[in-house]
């Protein structure tokens, strides 16, 4: 039978594609759960190194190889990713940039200084050593 | 005024969640506050020649970089607490579940932030003054 109801329908997450704002905001939320994951190797590191040299070969090793820097690079990427769409949330909350064509330019602009930041971070963690 | 709500609920302010605005107000200042601290944390890292101990250590023991990395800690998981509520409330809707779930994450990151300010403290006031 055919589907002859004119109505539009809800949005059905595995049909429907999500407009770049609504991907912005749950990937907001993915972002800031992958960052406590990072908080939490963070502490790792940390512990280890309060542990002694010992104890921090393993983590320093493993900071510095090739597997260690994809990590970091991912976990610097998603860090800044929620640090810009989160200023820009912090900016809605105050009302400004509400308006469709506002939120797709800022919802741009948030991406673009994402990848910016962590471009120029990996420049010059890389430079540096 | 045609409410069932007393008038004592109703200055309170504090809605049916008895917390009012708190989480939200909370969620906004740690970010706030977190936005400067994650640049600093990220390019201070980044600048570091390498990630040996020696290294490492000498970097966390300069007074000023150490206040920053607690502030770092205790307030990024002050940030990650709420949030992770609030992705658990939204998503689990069985509510021992859901409960357990938060009182969970709380805790550990609770466990995590002291664990993060103890090391920092040890490895800043053992190790070699840096500048």
């Amino acid at each position: 039978m055919a589907w002859n109801d004119k109505r539009p329908m809800s949005p059905h997450l595995q049909v429907y594609k999500l407009p770049l704002t609504a991907l912005l905001s749950i990937s907001h939320r993915a972002s800031g759960v992958i960052n406590s994951i990072g908080a939490l190797f963070l502490v790792v590191v940390l512990a280890k190194a309060a542990g002694g040299e010992e104890s921090f070969s393993f983590a320093s090793n493993l900071l510095s190889s090739w597997f260690g820097y994809l990590v970091l690079f991912g976990f610097s990427f998603a860090l800044y990713f929620h640090f810009c769409t989160g200023i820009r949330h912090l900016l809605s909350d105050t009302g400004i940039g509400l308006e469709l064509e506002e939120a797709n330019k800022s919802a741009r602009i948030a991406l673009i200084a994402a990848a910016v930041l962590t471009v120029l971070t990996w420049i010059i963690a890389l430079s540096a050593g | 005024m045609n409410t069932l709500r007393t008038p004592l609920s109703r200055v309170k302010g504090l809605g049916s969640a008895k917390d009012g605005t708190d989480h939200f107000w909370v969620q906004r200042l740690t970010a706030i506050a977190l936005a400067p601290l994650c640049l600093w944390f990220c390019f201070s890292l980044a600048s570091l020649p390498s990630m040996d101990y020696a290294e490492f250590t000498q970097w966390l023991s300069s007074p000023f970089r150490a206040v920053m990395m607690l502030l770092v800690i205790l307030v990024a998981f002050y940030h990650a607490a709420l949030g992770l509520q609030v992705v658990i409330e939204d998503y689990v809707s069985d509510h021992a579940l859901r409960t357990g779930g938060i009182i969970a994450v709380k805790m550990l990151c609770a466990f995590l932030a002291v664990t993060g300010v103890f090391s920092i403290l040890k490895i800043a006031l053992t190790a070699t003054t840096g500048n």
